[in-house]
């Protein structure tokens, strides 16, 4: 099986969703591939399909636009149907039906996030062969086997928005400058009970602490971040 | 019957001039004919009661149960033909399992009863079928709390704090009336239902019957099951003694 037609326009992504004490953040690149062809260096990854359900999208650009159009759709007639928001477990689940049923004909890995009202945040997995899995963190795209052991590492339970924010952002600046077909701009949403937040990185403003100080230079204004905090036996 | 003769009642996919389907309305007809069943929806769970009148001495006790299970925290029981009765048990359980499936969760009451009400109705339209002609009581416990609805021979459906469909469903009622369902625990309504299936039982027209009864409620950890043995036998007496004191 070919992994994408030829011509055909990959997310070659660094994608990542988070959960916290109040809700969850969903982070992204930007970059779109055709080869080694840039074909939208500000692209939006993180797609609306409920109110506060969002997806991360990797893989076929074409494929993932359409799985989550669909979903769009299928949450819009829950609504209607059954008086109620769905929950973030039913959104993941239409998306799982989808994957699942067509996983010969589609190159889609995607994380569902939000926030319901069963559940509070939560997180979960689709990747390429249509499996299910909620995770307290998932990460995704290319650019993700880059960043595993700095996730593994530095990720801790019960952390607020702030640190969770900034948590995406240094995985995925370390994902982007990695992997080659990751990059641009790093776009957030933070989804909790009382609203939806967009956040913007742009490209000459990504953390960089990891560069050292002759690439850095002494004077560096970045903040002082400890990637990995290494608990002593 | 105004409606005999006029040739208006001979199909469900005729109106009557004035706006009545009469197969719809002979449908509850065969409801009415059945044994009563009752549905209690109390504070923390539902109680499910039938009188099972038994016409033969040959039938084994305890067998050919009048409700049934759904899905684990669904419980169902019918009021008029019994076969009608199997039928909308497998179609209630076919919606159940195919919500299961679609949404890795289980489908609430409401969801259950709007799709029984839909099944139900396509039998109203078609002159080459026949609308059911059973009331099926619907009741469970889900993500919302406790539910109870009645899907009537037409396909509406109401919920309840109290329902009852069948011969005694009028004498159940009042008595389901004078109750304080919001504050009843499920135990206490065991008896209540009890007490209600022996005091609506007419014994001058039918001798035999049997009193069947399930429970959904925190004591059963959110499962539709049975009345345990000792509970229905206490509940069965007790209800044999309000009846001598009443009469």
């Amino acid at each position: 099986m070919q992994q994408l037609k030829s011509g055909e326009v990959n997310l070659g992504t660094s994608i990542m969703a988070v959960q916290f004490d109040g809700g969850v953040v969903v982070g992204a690149d930007s970059r779109t591939t055709t080869g080694s062809y840039i074909a939208n260096r500000v692209t939006d990854k993180l797609t609306y399909v409920h109110d506060r359900i969002y997806c991360c999208r990797s893989g076929s650009a074409a494929d993932t636009q359409a799985v989550a159009d669909a979903i769009h759709r299928s949450l819009q007639q829950y609504t209607q149907v059954y008086e109620g928001t769905p929950t973030v477990h039913t959104a993941a689940t239409y998306f799982e039906n989808v994957c699942y049923n067509n996983k010969d004909n589609l190159s889609a890995g995607i994380i569902v996030a939000g926030w319901d009202k069963e559940v509070g945040p939560s997180v979960y997995n689709i990747p390429l062969g249509g499996g299910l899995f909620r995770q307290p963190w998932a990460i995704g795209g290319s650019g993700s086997t880059y960043v595993y052991g700095y996730c593994d590492a530095t990720y801790r339970e019960g952390w607020g928005r702030d640190e969770t924010v900034e948590f995406v952002k240094n995985t995925l600046s370390l994902a982007m400058a990695r992997d080659g077909s990751s990059g641009g701009v790093i776009r957030m949403v933070v989804i909790q009970e009382d609203g939806v937040e967009r956040l913007f990185v742009p490209g000459n403003e990504l953390p960089k602490f990891w560069e050292g100080l002759e690439v850095l230079g002494k004077a560096s204004a970045q903040p002082p971040v400890v990637p990995m905090a290494v608990e002593p036996l | 019957m105004t409606s005999i003769g006029t040739g208006y009642d001979l199909s469900a996919s005729t109106y009557s001039p004035d706006g009545r389907i009469f197969q719809v309305e002979y449908a509850n007809k065969a409801v009415e004919n059945s044994g009563t069943a009752i549905g209690l929806r109390v504070k923390d769970g539902i109680v499910l009661a039938v009188e099972k009148l038994v016409h033969s001495k040959l039938l084994v006790p305890g067998a050919n149960r009048r409700i049934s299970t759904v899905d684990r925290h669904v419980g169902l029981t019918t009021a008029g033909l019994l076969a009608d009765g199997r039928h909308i048990t497998g179609q209630a359980r076919k919606e159940a399992q195919v919500f299961r499936q679609w949404h890795r969760t289980p489908a609430t009451l409401k969801i259950i009863a709007d799709r029984l009400g839909a099944y139900i109705q396509m039998y109203t339209l078609y002159s080459s079928v026949r609308p059911f002609g059973v009331s099926t009581i619907v009741g469970g416990v889900d993500k919302t709390g406790p539910g109870l609805y009645v899907v009537e021979p037409s396909g509406v459906y109401y919920g309840y704090h109290g329902a009852a469909i069948g011969k005694g469903r009028q004498l159940a009622k009042n008595e389901l009336e004078k109750l304080n369902l919001t504050e009843l625990s499920t135990r206490e309504a065991v008896f209540e239902a009890a007490r209600i299936i022996y005091l609506v039982h007419d014994d001058a027209k039918e001798k035999e019957f049997e009193l069947e009864m399930s429970w959904i409620g925190d004591e059963t950890n959110g499962l539709h099951v049975p009345v345990p043995k000792d509970l229905h036998d206490e509940a069965e007496q007790r209800a044999k003694d309000a009846l001598e004191n009443f009469e």
